[in-house]
């Protein structure tokens, strides 16, 4: 939802970035403002998941220049922990496996820190049940996922619905989704989808990463973004996904080429 | 009898041994006579000793060691947190001596004994007889040969043909004394078809120089199933050497779990041999250390017959100083066809000085088998550590939480739900430490 009115909770400005010495991000811009969905699309190789773990602070990759303002914060001068304390989420591509530490003592453990950093009470162990239950319904998850370990023989899909639910119970100020579509089937995809949509409020935003338009019949971004090389080279609304879809990529690179 | 020791400290270690009082059977005095013999040619092993490579014994060398004739006083509290509550009976040994006062030896069902081998040799001797001091001979091993020589407070665990026990039998050494050596022994003979649980737990109430030197025997008939659990807590400068030899009958089943904590330098030597077709073994080990301490294990695995099976998986997590050895044979002998045994050592380094050294070594002997074996040596996954750190987590938290898991992961495996609930509350609390 776009109201020009609203909050400035991201700010990025001209930002470079590499990883092992080779440049990936080449001068980003880019303002979120908060009850806006912003879709970020792009062929392979463009940059746009190093884009969001650069945001998130994966140790991997190295600011080379430009400034990222989050809430007028700067956010670079705040390690990964803090940013997502400060209400920063990342939902993973590829969720890790943790085996030996049950779901259910991670989510609580991340769930009363970040309530903890945000001067908020923590719940015991019973309190978080309730609420982790209730929004495991909302994503159509079997309980049984509390007592596996972290994303342990997850399905791919589980480990989807999994990142999603911590999204739900860590309640961020700007999400930043990357290719949460990618191997979902299109029961997934309509669930995973379903929670975010709950999850979105006019105080809050949503960064999405996705290769592929289908995510966007679900989520309808307010900002359609196209990376390439490790630029913005065009930005539109929904009407852009859509042309996307139907042309591809190319067009635009080619565009791109001749208008250098 | 007296003590002609070739080396002087093995001399200073049997002064004692021959106060040790006669016992029940003349066949058990003669055994200890010739353990004793054995002990007095026999030299501490060196970092010479291929079987001792990693191990220096030289700071065990340098304190002088004696039996203990008395149990200190400890009261019940005293071991209060060291209680496993799901425990059929516990049977508790103060510097090596059996306290009756603070053991329980509640209402075994029908079959299932644990006793003290003293009283084990008046009912069960012809039982006894065939395995005990035979089974771990010690023919060229010191610790097991004083062990024997010093045999008097020994636990007899018997488990007669089909009888079951799901609870765990609690065997809980507790050491108090400065300078003491003691030796505890435990046979446990698992009849056909019989199923029990034995925890083998080594506490401490100090944090002074002492010497436990131990010995386990098992036996495990035709479709048996043992469940030993080793607890290795002891005070901070303890020395502990373990010796076990295990034997397993024709599709017996024994499921180790060895947990290792304590000690300034422990050793564990697991011998499984596979006596009978289709016997299968599972062997988990962890070693949490830190600061000096030495963790060394040597297990054997030994295929004799075919259609066994064998699933090991050792962890080690080191931090400080600490050094973490792993030596673990496979043997499948000729014939033991269609054998299926696997190796797993991972070992997790948490600072530049820790150190791991770990050798599988496999020899196989028949050509139809199945034997996989791995060894990894690291640190922190670092994309773990970022997905703990995206969720919220401080660094530090997500370090302990990551080393916690990975200890977890072999400590769950263990069916007694207090112990597991204890060992994790101590990896907690180690890796806070930072190990």
């Amino acid at each position: 939802m776009i109201n020009s009115n609203a909050k400035t909770l991201l700010e990025v400005r001209d930002l470079t970035a590499s990883v092992a010495g080779v440049e990936i991000l080449k001068g980003i811009n880019l303002t979120v403002r908060a009850g806006e969905v912003h879709a970020i699309m792009g062929p392979n190789g463009s940059g746009k998941s190093t884009f969001a773990k650069v945001l998130a602070g994966h140790p991997a990759y190295t600011v080379q220049g430009g400034a990222v303002l989050f809430e007028g914060r700067d956010l670079f001068a705040l390690a990964s922990d803090e940013r997502a304390r400060a209400g920063i989420f990342l939902g993973f591509q590829y969720p890790v496996e943790i085996p030996g530490v049950t779901n259910s003592a991670f989510l609580r453990l991340a769930y009363n820190t970040v309530q903890g950093g945000r001067g908020k009470d923590e719940l015991d162990p019973l309190e978080f049940d309730d609420l982790v239950r209730e929004k495991m319904k909302m994503l159509e998850m079997s309980p049984e996922f509390l007592s596996r370990s972290i994303n342990d023989g997850f399905s791919g899909g589980e480990k989807k619905r999994n990142e999603i639910l911590q999204m739900a119970l860590l309640e961020p100020v700007l999400a930043l989704l990357d290719e949460t579509d990618s191997g979902l089937d299109i029961d997934a995809l309509r669930v995973v989808a379903g929670g975010v949509n709950q999850l979105l409020t006019p105080d809050n935003a949503c960064v999405l990463v996705t290769h592929y338009q289908r995510l966007l019949n679900y989520i309808t971004p307010d900002y359609v973004h196209v990376m390439s090389a490790g630029r913005i080279i065009k930005s539109g609304n929904k009407a852009l996904a859509l042309e996307l879809e139907e042309r591809g990529y190319d067009w635009l690179l080619d565009a791109k080429k001749a208008a250098a | 009898m007296t003590v002609t020791a070739s080396h002087p400290y093995v001399a200073s270690l049997l002064a004692g041994s021959t106060a040790v009082p006669k016992s029940p059977a003349a066949w058990l005095d003669a055994r200890r006579a010739a353990a004793l013999e054995r002990a007095n040619a026999l030299a501490v092993p060196t970092t010479r000793d291929e079987e001792w490579r990693f191990t220096d014994l030289t700071p065990l060398t340098k304190l002088q060691f004696q039996p203990v004739t008395a149990a200190a006083a400890v009261s019940a509290a005293d071991i209060a947190m060291y209680a496993v509550t799901e425990a059929a009976a516990r049977l508790v040994f103060v510097d090596g001596i059996h306290v009756p006062a603070l053991s329980q030896r509640g209402a075994l069902p029908a079959g299932i004994t644990a006793e003290l081998l003293a009283d084990g040799l008046k009912t069960h001797g012809a039982l006894i007889e065939p395995h005990l001091a035979q089974l771990a001979s010690g023919e060229s091993d010191l610790f097991t040969s004083l062990n024997t020589a010093f045999l008097q407070h020994g636990v007899f665990i018997h488990a007669a043909k089909n009888a079951s026990l799901q609870a765990p039998i609690h065997l809980l050494f507790v050491a108090t004394r400065k300078d003491t050596a003691t030796y505890p022994r435990c046979l446990i003979i698992s009849e056909a078809g019989s199923k029990c649980c034995v925890i083998e737990d080594y506490v401490a109430l100090g944090d002074e120089p002492y010497l436990t030197n131990t010995v386990t025997e098992i036996a495990v008939a035709p479709n048996a199933a043992l469940c030993h659990i080793k607890v290795q807590r002891e005070g901070g400068q303890a020395f502990h050497i373990g010796n076990c030899a295990v034997t397993l009958a024709k599709d017996a089943r024994y499921l180790a779990h060895a947990v290792t904590f304590g000690a300034r330098l422990s050793r564990n030597n697991l011998t499984v041999i596979q006596q009978g077709e289709g016997a299968h073994a599972q062997i988990d080990g962890i070693a949490l250390i830190g600061g000096r301490q030495l963790a060394d294990t040597h297990t054997l695995m030994d295929h004799a017959r075919p259609n066994g099976s064998c699933e090991q998986s050792h962890k080690t997590i080191v931090g400080g100083a600490g050094h973490a050895v792993f030596n673990g044979k496979v043997f499948v002998r000729e014939g033991a066809q269609q054998t299926d045994s696997s190796q797993q050592s991972r070992n997790l380094l948490l600072s530049d000085k820790a150190r791991v050294d770990t050798k599988p070594q496999l020899e196989i002997f028949a050509d139809d088998v199945k034997c996989a074996h791995g060894a990894t040596v690291g640190q922190l996954d670092a994309e773990h550590l970022f997905y703990l750190k995206s969720r919220g987590l401080p660094e530090r938290q997500a370090r302990n939480l990551l080393t916690y898991a990975f200890g977890a992961e072999i400590i769950d495996r263990i069916p007694v739900p207090s112990l597991v609930a204890q060992l994790e509350r101590s990896v907690m609390a180690r890796t806070e430490a930072g190990a």
